[in-house]
């Protein structure tokens, strides 16, 4: 069972190449690199680092990045997908953790939780709103999870089949915890650190797209 | 005896309804659209040119003035019409993903 990372990325030409490298490094062969539009070099760096690039030509946001890199996955054979970020934020000696429980048989999808044991140091504004976050998926979703918005994730072929979200943006994150739920798959959490440089917090989602985020999970619950 | 403002309400229904009529023949607008803007820009001269009409429906929805039920039928017809201006887009904004999606993955097949 050989894992294919996707990594959506949007003008992080400083730091894919980086990221490639080391998951590459850790002999993570099939890697697939989402260039979401972006205006600087991200696929040249990318594709020099040995990824496999798929460029979408206007930048459509993370969630959409991410379905066009699973379903490419997907149609080549992969068992499991690991969902990894462009900025090195995510640390690659923690795949093999997300990836463990769903080669067992365990669970269908594992989420990282930057709260779960090794916590890193997460700014305590943005604490408060993924805590925030996390509650409201519970309350929303029936989901019960520590950390919101983590971009860390596995999962196997049916959890990618059932995955069908249709969120373009960030909110693509509370989308999964909804389906996660509706499709009732086995879903577990799994600590990781989440790395937070001044590289990665400027590029990162400022916190104040929390309330675009509850919107529109407000708005997805009224139209269904 | 022609106010201003009725002469204003007629013009501007006048050419409104033009437009919508043009945009009916070039069928970018559907029979049922071009009705809904008939009876929106009709609604508007009679309400110009007989203002007792008005008097007498506000009376009918328990509203004291005649302008009254203009301004509150407004701006619920605004409402509407930016619900489906947003649910247009919503929709628009689905298709160039798809779009974008797809050419992604079909250039790297090839």
């Amino acid at each position: 069972m050989k894992p294919w990372i996707v990594i959506a990325a949007h003008n992080e030409e400083k730091s894919i190449g980086t990221v490639v490298r080391n998951l590459q490094q850790s002999s993570y062969r099939n890697i697939i690199v989402v260039n979401d539009g972006s205006s600087d070099r991200t696929a040249e760096h990318a594709e020099q680092a040995g990824a496999l690039v798929l460029s979408h030509i206007i930048n459509r946001g993370q969630g959409a990045a991410l379905r066009t890199g699973m379903e490419y996955a997907l149609e080549q054979g992969a068992d499991i997908i690991v969902h990894f970020d462009a900025d090195g934020q995510h640390a690659v000696r923690e795949i093999k953790h997300l990836i463990e429980p769903i080669k067992k048989g365990k669970c269908d999808i594992t989420l990282g939780s930057r709260f779960l044991g090794t916590a890193s140091n997460t700014p305590f504004i943005r604490k408060l709103f993924l805590k925030g976050g996390a509650l409201s998926h519970y309350i929303f979703y029936g989901v019960k999870l520590s950390d919101s918005h983590n971009g860390f994730r596995a999962m196997n072929r049916k959890a990618a089949h059932a995955l069908d979200f249709h969120a373009n943006g960030m909110d693509h994150a509370s989308e999964i915890v909804d389906l996660v739920g509706k499709k009732k798959l086995r879903y577990k959490e799994v600590p990781v650190t989440i790395t937070y440089t001044d590289y990665s917090k400027a590029r990162g989602q400022s916190t104040l797209n929390a309330f675009n985020i509850f919107a529109k999970m407000v708005l997805r619950k009224l139209m269904r | 005896m022609i106010t201003i403002l009725q002469t204003v309400a007629l013009v501007v229904a006048l050419f409104a309804v033009s437009r919508a009529f043009l945009r009916f023949k070039d069928r970018k607008l559907s029979l049922l659209a071009l009705l809904f803007w008939l009876v929106i820009w009709a609604g508007v001269v009679v309400a110009a040119f007989v203002p007792t009409m008005l008097t007498w429906l506000s009376a009918q929805f328990g509203v004291q003035r005649g302008v009254d039920i203009l301004v509150y039928g407004g701006i619920i017809l605004l409402f509407y019409l930016i619900f489906r201006v947003y649910v247009k887009l919503e929709t628009l904004d689905q298709q160039l993903t798809k779009t974008v999606r797809e050419l992604a993955l079909r250039k790297k097949k090839k």
